[in-house]
């Protein structure tokens, strides 16, 4: 087997690649349909209508689209200078945890302002998380993968703290669960019925930020050559350091929005449940979109469509919802090889 | 008779044909030069012999007997022994286990190292090749490990040695001494193959020389019958001609290093305590073998790493903290050792690599943030025209230039600017005649323009041609600087391997 | 009872031993593939699979011993998705390996459900008993700390040598070694790499998958949602911590088995006075991170790790 570099990619072949991993993906994952004794084309239409099939599938398809948006940012991102944080998870509840600080009572703005603060808080306290792994990879050569998984554990334990000790809200009837947001912070409702929040805009209008700032700004360019070749880059004049610390907090900010969203949008109020691994998933998003911010967008929404629709189709058929967990790693390998294939072909003999 | 045959081995990459219809066969005890520039496709055809490729069409047979093709193993067991220009071994483990390592049956259950230890040392005693089997190959010096490579081989019992431009890293002395082992071999009835594109190498070693242009054999002579003029010509198509220095005053002074140390991770310091001047209408040639500090000295004057003790001066005026970006502000055109590996960022388009060392001035960029790209991509075209990069245009991936194209593009960055000093750091290292020439022409001309510039080479014939003066690094060290034709290459090769002219004793610091 | 006299009781050091056998496993199967220049992030599902596949064989009637061979068979067979990926198409190791522990977990998961859909408690089997050494389990402390185990206890700690040997004083371990230092001098020698650094990384997911196992199989004898806990991340931390060397991995993870046993008993003693329980949760991650942290620079590692070779490459 010989694996040689094509001389050119075509536009097509690499806008076509996701969609072909996800192909394949449906494909390899029906061995486990067939394998629960389920059609599979009737499974696959259940869970696609599950997601798609309705006014309020719809509207939960996209709200639960929102924090993977902010996480696949953060992922695509940090993923483009080659910094590898998997730590999304624990940084969406330090956003979360600094939105609950500051936003049931401790500091009162006008709604039009509330908001924003929050969001800039929880923000800063997503990137602030991960000041340690960053500076202990730019400074000790520590691996950051491993020290941003272990911040998760680590942060969902200090969150499991607060909200059965200090911040316990004493009116939930003894439910873990924090204080509610004050009603000046909570994200509006986009919609009169559903529970699609603005925390989409803010999602949307990330993307489109982190795009413009990857494809015209001297910040995008460092980040891009830094990932790419980082010895010329430093050669040249960028900063690696500099350039890996800033992608960072700009990633962790991400992943810290998610939270507020999810606590400020969704909830009302935190507990230990609100993320069932969007940082992870975010992971995949960022993949499927090949990193590309404005990608992001419909590679989040597919996913969430794979989750909200594989709830529906495992209670119309016995299939276990894990399905959707499964059909996201598999869609994470299949985009590896699909993405590969467009850049290099492989000559058997 | 021979004991190798190689018929009409056709390979191609894509559209390049890097080897057409080549046929070549091997005598024992005798020694095949084979000669080439950059690219002509000498290395593709080794690494078809050898199995890393596969030919698309042709046969290699040893003895008479087939090789199959693709098959590394194969290649070892049939008796051929390849030492690579980029050595292949783990400097983190033992001479011995770099020799060892597949000549045992990969899934016995223990190793018999007493027993390689013996016939290593036999071995290294008959050729005259003495090693220490335990030391870790990381401490060796380059000879020692080109020693190690021809052990490696000679331990499987090869009849077919490989060296591919094996001179490139060696002094002048060290390279006698290669000749003198290659001799022995031959008596033993080894067949080699010498590949080089040094001529006078070739034409004090081997017995017949083949000449490879473009992929395909241009001919194929016997030692005694080629004249340089000759070979050279076959090798490059038509009569080369190398730029050549004329004689101009030196001017003001440009950099002054004066007692300048960098520290590194290693005991000793990577530059100790150097002094170094460079005028302006002048080039400083700086000889000696890789590893000798001459990365710390590029690195130093690139902004990448600071002195720990002594001062730089440009015209006159002390360095603080210097960063790469200091050293474009203040006028120094820089070209990095490695094209791929730090000069350019391949997957990015060539507009975007012909602005990396200036992204924040006003020029490029608003507020230092907004990059204009279409003042940059004018800018790009302009260039691209000015230096002649062969190219789609501004928007191609750089990585699809060839190595001389590249290059052109990392001097039209470098020198676009005018600068007043330049640092040239193996700067035709791997690009073919036409590329050569018009980097030495580009340099030759910005020393006209009256920059000062520090070449760094290997190669000892390129910086007697090119150079006003020259220094010689050995272990961190500088030489004074003298005139190239005031010394022999003997002398220079001495002062290479550590010896100080002024005493004509091994200097105290070698080791 | 003071916090001190912990260290006195037998019981200490035999939870030591106990809990260090897991990540014995699992550290030295890292320590493999990444020997070989593979990072293996894939650990973390590779463990889980391996905790399922081996409990769920014995669940279905198979025999304690087997099942551990059929849960290092699935690990390995993971390891092969793996090396596919990561050897032989050169592909991100990082990425690979994600993706790799997602869908080795989700399938875990999957399967679990799809063969148990209406158990509410998970169901049990009966585990792996200790088997006192005779002679050496009746010597004092020791004996009971070490000799008073289960079969995979001292299965795991046979493997350190075993891995030792094989990595020092076989030829295939050279060839791992030379792999994962210049996989070029490996090719020149006629080695093949790529085969070379495939089974390193099957061995040593099959050996992460028997950790998992001896989670489900020894420790305890059922399988949760979330039971593997980031001992997977551990494990790679601890080969950092451990320079890439047997002997300092097993030092390392009793190191780290210690303080977690430690850590379980000064919450009884100590209790709530003074920590709640999530900080004594959160030691281990603390203390991986701070294992990393003080070798990392000091660490020598495999010079080719995560750089993938391709053959005919030009070098």
């Amino acid at each position: 087997m010989q694996i040689e570099p094509r001389a050119n990619v075509s536009v097509l072949r690499a806008g076509l690649a996701p969609i072909i991993a996800v192909l394949a993906a449906l494909v390899l994952c029906s061995v486990l349909i067939v394998w629960a004794g389920a059609p599979v084309l009737e499974s696959y239409f259940l869970l696609f209508k599950g997601a798609l099939g309705s006014r309020f599938a719809l509207t939960e398809t996209i709200t639960r689209s929102i924090p993977l948006m902010f996480t696949g940012l953060a992922a695509a991102i940090a993923f483009r200078a080659k910094f590898y944080n998997i730590g999304a998870e624990g940084q969406l509840y330090c956003g979360a945890l600094a939105a609950t600080y500051f936003g049931t009572g401790l500091v009162v703005l006008p709604a039009l302002l509330m908001v924003p603060f929050l969001m800039i808080v929880g923000a800063l306290a997503g990137g602030l998380i991960l000041i340690i792994p960053v500076l202990l990879k730019t400074h000790m050569k520590v691996d950051e993968v491993v020290t941003t998984l272990l911040l998760n554990f680590i942060i969902l334990l200090l969150v499991s703290f607060l909200i059965e000790g200090p911040w316990k809200d004493p009116m939930a009837m003894g439910w873990p669960q924090a204080a509610s947001i004050i009603d000046e912070g909570v994200l509006p409702l986009l919609m009169s019925k559903g529970r699609l929040h603005a925390g989409l805009l803010f999602a949307l209008a990330a993307a489109f930020l982190v795009w413009v700032m990857m494809r015209f700004t001297v910040w995008g360019y460092e980040i891009k050559a830094v990932g790419l070749n980082a010895k010329a880059a430093e050669f040249a004049g960028i900063r690696i350091n500099s350039t890996i610390i800033r992608t960072a907090m700009i990633s962790g900010g991400l992943a810290g929005l998610a939270g507020v969203s999810e606590v400020a949008g969704l909830k009302g109020y935190l507990t230990l449940d609100i993320s069932p691994g969007f940082g992870y998933t975010g992971i995949a998003v960022a993949m499927l979109a090949q990193l590309h911010p404005l990608a992001v967008i419909p590679a989040a929404l597919f996913l969430s469509a794979v989750y909200v629709g594989a709830d529906a189709m495992s209670r119309a058929v016995a299939i276990p919802t894990y399905i959707a967990d499964v059909l996201v790693g598999v869609s994470v390998l299949c985009v590896l090889i699909s993405v590969m294939l467009t850049k290099f072909k492989i000559r058997w003999r | 008779m021979s004991i190798l045959e190689i018929k009409n081995i056709t390979k191609s990459f894509g559209s390049l044909v890097a080897n057409d219809n080549i046929s070549l066969s091997l005598d024992a005890g005798e020694i095949l030069a084979l000669l080439g520039e950059n690219g002509a496709g000498k290395t593709t055809l080794m690494n078809i012999l050898f199995g890393h490729y596969t030919a698309d069409k042709g046969s290699i047979s040893i003895d008479g007997e087939l090789l199959p093709p693709g098959s590394t193993e194969a290649a070892i067991k049939a008796g051929v022994g390849m030492v690579h220009q980029h050595f292949t071994l783990a400097d983190n483990l033992s001479v011995l286990d770099n020799i060892i390592l597949g000549t045992e049956n990969l899934f016995a259950w223990r190793q018999d190292l007493s027993g390689a230890r013996a016939k290593l040392e036999k071995m290294a005693e008959e050729f005259g090749l003495a090693v220490k089997p335990d030391i870790l190959v990381g401490e060796l010096s380059v000879g020692e490990r080109q020693r190690v490579e021809i052990l490696k081989v000679l331990y499987r019992d090869a009849r077919v040695l490989i060296l591919d431009e094996p001179t490139a890293v060696l002094t002048p002395q060290e390279t006698e001494g290669l000749f003198a082992t290659l001799k022995k071999l031959t008596d033993k009835g080894l067949g080699v193959i010498f590949i080089s594109h040094k001529l006078n190498e070739i034409l004090a070693i081997s017995n017949r020389v083949a000449v490879l242009r473009r992929g395909a054999i241009t001919g194929i002579v016997k030692t005694v019958d080629a004249d340089r003029a000759m070979l050279a010509e076959m090798m490059v198509g038509h009569k080369v001609t190398r730029p050549r220095l004329e004689a101009a005053a030196a001017g003001a002074v440009v950099l002054q290093l004066s007692g300048v140390s960098v520290s590194g991770n290693t005991p000793t310091p990577l530059l100790n305590n150097i002094d170094l001047e460079v005028c302006a209408h002048e080039i400083v040639g700086v000889a000696g073998v890789a590893g000798n500090g001459q990365s710390a000295l590029a690195s130093l004057l690139s902004g990448l790493t600071r002195p720990a003790s002594g001062t730089v001066e440009l015209h006159g005026e002390a360095l603080g903290e210097v960063t790469p970006n200091l050293m474009v502000s203040l006028g120094v055109g820089r070209i990095p050792e490695d094209r791929h590996a730090s000069g350019v960022v391949g997957e990015m388009a060539v507009w975007e690599n012909l602005i990396s060392e200036t992204l924040k001035s006003s020029e490029i960029s608003h507020g230092r943030f907004w990059i204009k790209k279409p003042d940059a991509l004018k800018r790009t075209e302009q260039l691209i025209e000015q230096y002649d990069v062969r190219c789609e245009g501004p928007l191609q991936q750089t990585k699809l230039l060839s190595g001389g194209n590249m290059q052109k593009l990392i001097l039209a960055r470098a020198l676009s600017s005018d600068p007043s000093f330049i640092l040239a750091n193996q700067p035709v290292r791997g690009l073919d005649e036409g590329a050569i020439a018009y980097v030495q022409t580009q340099l030759l001309a910005a020393r006209q323009r009256g920059a000062g510039i520090l070449l760094i080479s290997e190669d000892l014939d390129e910086l007697m041609s090119l150079c006003d003066k020259l220094v010689v690094m050995y272990h961190g060290e500088l030489s004074a600087p003298f005139v190239p034709k005031q010394k022999t290459v003997q002398e220079i090769g001495l002062m290479m391997a550590g010896h100080r002219p002024e005493t004509g004793q091994e200097a105290a610091y070698a080791n | 009872m003071d916090l001190i006299e912990i260290f006195l009781t037998t019981g200490f050091w035999a939870a030591t031993i106990r809990i260090v056998s897991p990540l014995i496993f699992a550290t030295l199967g890292e320590l493999i593939c990444e020997r070989a220049g593979v990072l293996n992030l894939g650990i973390e599902g590779i463990m889980t699979i391996g905790a399922m596949a081996g409990w769920m064989w014995v669940y279905q009637g198979g025999d304690l011993w087997t099942g551990v061979m059929f849960a290092a068979l699935v690990g390995g067979t993971f390891g092969l998705v793996h090396s596919i990926f990561t050897v032989y198409l050169g592909l991100s190791q990082h990425v690979t390996g994600i993706g790799v522990t997602m869908f080795a977990s989700s399938l875990s998961y999957f399967i679990y459900r799809m063969m148990l859909p209406d158990a509410t408690t998970p169901p049990k089997i009966i585990p792996f008993q200790t088997y006192p050494i005779p002679g050496l389990s009746e010597l004092p402390i020791v004996g009971e700390a070490v000799f008073t185990q289960t079969p995979m206890t001292y299965l795991a700690l046979l493997c350190v040598p075993i891995v030792w040997y094989m990595l020092y004083r076989t030829p295939v371990g050279l060839a791992v070694r030379m792999a994962g230092e210049n996989p070029v001098a490996v090719e020149a020698q006629g080695i093949d790499v790529l085969a070379i650094r495939t089974g390193a990384v099957v061995v040593g997911s099959g050996l992460m998958a028997v950790g998992g196992a001896f989670i489900t199989m020894s420790a305890f004898d059922a399988f949760f949602f979330g039971m593997i806990n980031g001992r997977g991340w551990i494990a790679i931390a601890l080969v950092v911590f451990a320079s890439w060397r047997p002997g300092k991995a097993l030092l390392g993870a009793v190191l780290f088995a210690g303080l977690e046993a430690f850590q379980v008993r000064a919450q009884q003693v100590a209790g709530a006075s003074i920590l709640p329980y999530q900080f004594y949760l959160m030691l281990p991650y603390l203390l991986s991170i701070v294992a990393m942290v003080i070798m990392a620079r000091r660490a020598r590692y495999p010079k080719a790790l995560l750089v993938p070779y391709r053959r005919g490459e030009r070098v």
